[in-house]
């Protein structure tokens, strides 16, 4: 049901520079339609990613954050080749999981 | 650790409130030309514009979420009809073929007697080959809030597709010079309450609106930013918008009457932009404020 996530890892010396692009409404719960109606929130609550099986990234995601966001990571110690596995769980238990090699 | 892990940006594509009503406002000042506009000198605020693109280009522009979906689309079996557009849909250089099918669009299709914008192509292809109905796809054909109609995402994927080839709108055809010389008039038609043309702002260099810089479009330079930009992801809303949807947007600047949804008018007026473009790099999917 969600859209895939595009994650782009590149290595840089030894740092790992990891951008994931991903797809949601992002939908803070204050916006009204056009009836009035309050549009219920709908977000990102919790965000992970791992490298090579090891989890570097475990946050919690709000609703100040934009719709369609772009988040930006640097792991050091990566080697290319490692898979980078992100994934995100959201309010209403809606999930999704893309992978990536470090190139 | 092994890892350290700079937690370098949480760099979402933050929304911008105040230029949400800059496009009231656009409309507004667009009365009166500034009366000394200044010379393609950039400014501070031109120059941060355009860091803030090329970074947001280079960070990831939220429109390839929609070219992974056009794709989708592109090649999925679909409608009453149940055919892929991958195995049906001819953009002109042979059916399925998408590879630098959209910088060679406008052009004139002989199986739909018409000159043809990708968008107008692919909205075509749907109802044709697809057995989609024109009336359900022209009745919210533009993105709005979470919806993003079909044919914006596959426009969004024809034209990525043609990401860093050159512009060359087939201006020898004579039925595609034909629709060049309307869109050239058009351009140039005064009317509407303002008494306005798209000339009179468009049509001259060192123009703008507030901070925004209007490109004349009847230079090869201008034209060229007007089709950089679109397909675009509009960073207002978070919304992806094609040409179509621009053009429209126009005529509501210029309080015209809005025209319909895949009409001659916009083909003609895409037509004269994209080929005064012609020769130059198509550097693919836009992004905007």
């Amino acid at each position: 049901m969600a859209d895939p996530m595009k994650i782009r890892a590149q290595l840089k010396g030894d740092v790992a520079e990891i951008r994931v692009l991903m797809g949601h409404a992002m939908e803070t719960g204050q916006r009204k339609d056009a009836a009035g109606k309050t549009i219920p929130p709908h977000f990102i609550q919790s965000l992970t990613v791992e490298v090579a099986g090891k989890k570097v990234v475990d946050g919690q995601v709000g609703t100040s954050v934009s719709r369609n966001p772009v988040f930006g990571f640097k792991v050091k110690g990566a080697k290319a080749g490692d898979k980078v596995v992100v994934s995100w769980v959201d309010n209403k238990g809606d999930k999704r999981t893309d992978e990536a090699a470090v190139a | 650790m092994k890892y350290r892990i700079a937690f370098v940006a949480m760099l979402a594509l933050v929304m911008q409130p105040a230029s949400a009503q800059n496009k009231q406002a656009t409309a507004k000042t667009g009365a009166k030309p500034p009366a000394a506009a200044p010379a393609e000198q950039k400014d501070a605020a031109t120059l941060e514009f355009e860091k803030f693109r090329t970074q947001m280009e280079q960070e990831g522009n939220p429109a390839e979420l929609f070219e992974v979906k056009g794709e989708e689309f592109w090649k999925a079996k679909r409608g009453p009809k149940n055919v892929s557009l991958a195995e049906s849909c001819d953009l002109g250089l042979g059916i399925g073929v998408v590879k630098g099918a959209y910088v060679q669009m406008p052009r004139y299709f002989a199986d739909a007697g018409k000159v043809m914008d990708a968008e107008r192509r692919i909205v075509w292809c749907m109802v044709e080959k697809q057995g989609f109905k024109f009336n359900d796809l022209a009745k919210e054909p533009f993105a709005k809030g979470n919806y993003t109609p079909e044919q914006t995402s596959l426009v969004t994927y024809v034209a990525g597709q043609s990401k860093d080839m050159k512009i060359a709108v087939p201006l020898k055809d004579p039925h595609v010079k034909d629709v060049y010389e309307i869109g050239k008039e058009t351009v140039a038609y005064r009317a509407g309450p303002y008494d306005f043309s798209c000339n009179t702002c468009h049509g001259a260099d060192g123009k703008r609106i507030r901070m925004q810089n209007l490109p004349n479009i009847t230079t090869a330079k201008g034209s060229l930013t007007a089709v950089l930009g679109w397909p675009g992801y509009r960073m207002t809303g978070g919304v992806m918008l094609t040409p179509q949807w621009r053009m429209g947007d126009c005529f509501r600047q210029q309080r015209f009457p809005q025209p319909k949804y895949a009409s001659d008018t916009i083909t003609a007026l895409l037509t004269y932009m994209t080929a005064n473009a012609n020769g130059q790099m198509y550097k693919g999917l836009g992004i905007k404020r």
